[in-house]
């Protein structure tokens, strides 16, 4: 058993990232998610792991001194919210078309422009189906409790380097700003298992010289790159779906949520069942690669779907791409920083599906 | 056992640290918990507030609308939150500054000079321990020893001098707190 802590979401994922061994965090500070360069620093993880803390002079330099550590094959991270995330989109383009592995935390505020402070989900197409320029995927984590914040940490450097490629945890301020009883794993060694044959430490006698560059201006070779990316997204897509489902075998409606979302509508699909309404969640746990397998079978099950998001409709489409023409889809969101409550989110049930 | 409470107040009253030391004494009881402020204010100034769920299972929504116990530390928490308190619920409030006292007859109303109480001990800051010190004398869902290492456990090392102060504003809320018979 590790040890149990109350903690921020936001602190939970700093604990992790020293825990798992993570070589280097350069990050710029922005809210909701300054706690977590706020409690690394507390840490002094330099002292703890030898791990680097490095608050860069803004969010392009945090990116590509990230892309930079992490061409030397170390777990390198940062983290920052939706306008910063979105200055960093270039760097992450390049670093999946170098193939680099690393850890990108977006705690998700409301936007578009400077936007707000407060929660929202808004983010979910820059997370999932691009961001930045050209063909390229993030494996998007999106958790939905402390643990998870913690838990999800580990697993996200695991699956950046078994498939060489950035992943990003996307939360949101709910999850990042909440504090939740949190059971830490025990410290991991700052190296990982994975293949580190590609890294740019010096070349030795025996081999080649490695180069990591997203730039190649031969189109022929530069399609075979592409493909072969491509392929590697398929790899991903076949192995890594994760989700969480609730209920959902005899399922009349089922709401598709994630991250605080999901924590809504769990609530939501608890006094519905309460109400005799036959409810189930599925709940996403993977945005890239997302269940549509899963929520595919539902479909031929249940009477409708309602998806729920803290945007004005994302998720919803990829639901819709599952589902086609089988059955119902309806979508209920908020947006700006607003919170819808269980009971709000049960009305909008009732009044889609049960005409109130 | 699950109990929802909501604090509210102005930045600066300790109202989230309040919740965070109920959290912790609620997991040192094996409760889960969940603590979910409204962020921003506290850093900035204005109207704070945050969700406290103590229960003895998996907690669903940290995010809800109504609740079981609502401790309201100013006149526009008390405007904003008093509906929002459950049939047969709690709501406990500081006298200090208010102009419109709650209404409600279907709900338990408790008052605690904490304010005052506050001014008359040796650091002002005592104010939200005298706060939770009412409210435990009300619901005694945690154990008093618990509560104390839940101060020790969220209060910074630097701090620990003030426990047996704060020790002292808890204590202080217990005997002060007071029923108020509506109607």
């Amino acid at each position: 058993m590790g040890e149990t802590r109350l903690m921020k979401g936001n602190e939970a994922i700093a604990e992790a990232a020293i825990r798992a061994g993570c070589d280097a965090y350069f990050g710029y500070p922005i809210t909701p998610q300054s706690e977590i360069i706020e409690y690394l620093a507390s840490q002094e993880p330099h002292k703890r792991t030898g791990m680097v803390l490095l608050q860069a002079e803004s969010e392009l330099g945090a990116i590509n001194m990230v892309y930079g550590a992490a061409g030397t094959g170390k777990k390198a991270m940062t983290s920052s919210s939706s306008p910063g995330i979105s200055l960093m989109q270039e760097g992450l383009s390049y670093m999946a078309g170098s193939e680099l592995p690393c850890l990108v935390v977006n705690i998700v505020r409301g936007g578009p422009g400077l936007g707000t402070i407060q929660p929202s989900q808004a983010d979910y197409f820059q997370a999932t189906k691009g961001g930045g320029h050209g063909d390229y995927k993030l494996i998007v984590l999106a958790p939905a409790s402390v643990q998870e914040m913690s838990d999800f940490v580990p697993l996200a450097f695991d699956l950046a380097f078994k498939y060489r490629n950035p992943v990003m945890i996307l939360s949101d301020g709910v999850i990042g700003q909440m504090m939740e009883k949190v059971e830490l794993f025990d410290q991991m060694p700052r190296a990982t298992e994975f293949d580190q044959t590609w890294v740019t430490t010096g070349k030795t006698a025996d081999r080649e010289r490695n180069i990591h560059s997203s730039l190649d201006l031969d189109p022929a070779r530069f399609e075979k790159h592409n493909h072969h990316l491509q392929e590697k997204y398929k790899k991903i897509i076949e192995n890594e779906v994760r989700f969480e489902k609730i209920q959902c075998d005899d399922a009349d409606y089922v709401l598709v949520a994630y991250g605080s979302s999901s924590r809504i509508c769990q609530k939501t699909q608890k006094l519905a069942r309460e109400k005799g309404i036959k409810a189930g969640l599925l709940r996403p746990i993977t945005l890239f690669p997302f269940p549509y397998e899963e929520i595919e079978k539902l479909a031929n099950h249940v009477k409708g779907f309602l998806a729920v998001e803290l945007s004005a409709g994302q998720m919803v489409e990829d639901v819709e791409l599952a589902v086609g023409k089988k059955t119902r889809i309806e979508f209920y969101g908020r947006i700006g920083g607003m919170i819808p409550t269980p009971t709000e989110i049960l009305t909008v049930l009732e009044e889609k599906y049960l005409g109130g | 056992m699950n109990e929802e409470i909501i604090i509210a107040g102005f930045g600066g009253q300790g109202i989230l640290s309040m919740g965070s030391i109920l959290s912790y004494s609620g997991i040192i009881e094996n409760r889960e918990v969940s603590w979910m402020p409204s962020y921003g204010p506290e850093m900035r100034g204005g109207t704070a507030n945050v969700t406290v769920i103590l229960s003895s299972e998996r907690i669903s929504s940290p995010i809800i609308n109504t609740y079981d116990t609502a401790i309201l530390l100013n006149q526009q928490s008390l405007d904003k939150f008093e509906n929002s308190v459950r049939p047969g619920g709690l709501l406990l409030y500081d006298t200090n500054g208010i102009t419109r006292h709650p209404e409600r007859t279907d709900i338990s109303i408790y008052q605690v000079e904490a304010a005052a109480e506050a001014g008359k001990m040796a650091s002002t800051k005592t104010f939200n321990m005298i706060v939770l010190g009412a409210y435990l004398k009300i619901k005694p869902l945690v154990k008093f020893e618990n509560v104390i290492t839940g101060l020790k456990k969220t209060l910074p090392e630097r701090h620990h001098h003030l426990i047996p102060l704060n020790e002292e504003g808890l204590k202080r809320g217990m005997e002060i707190v007071k029923e108020v018979q509506l109607g």
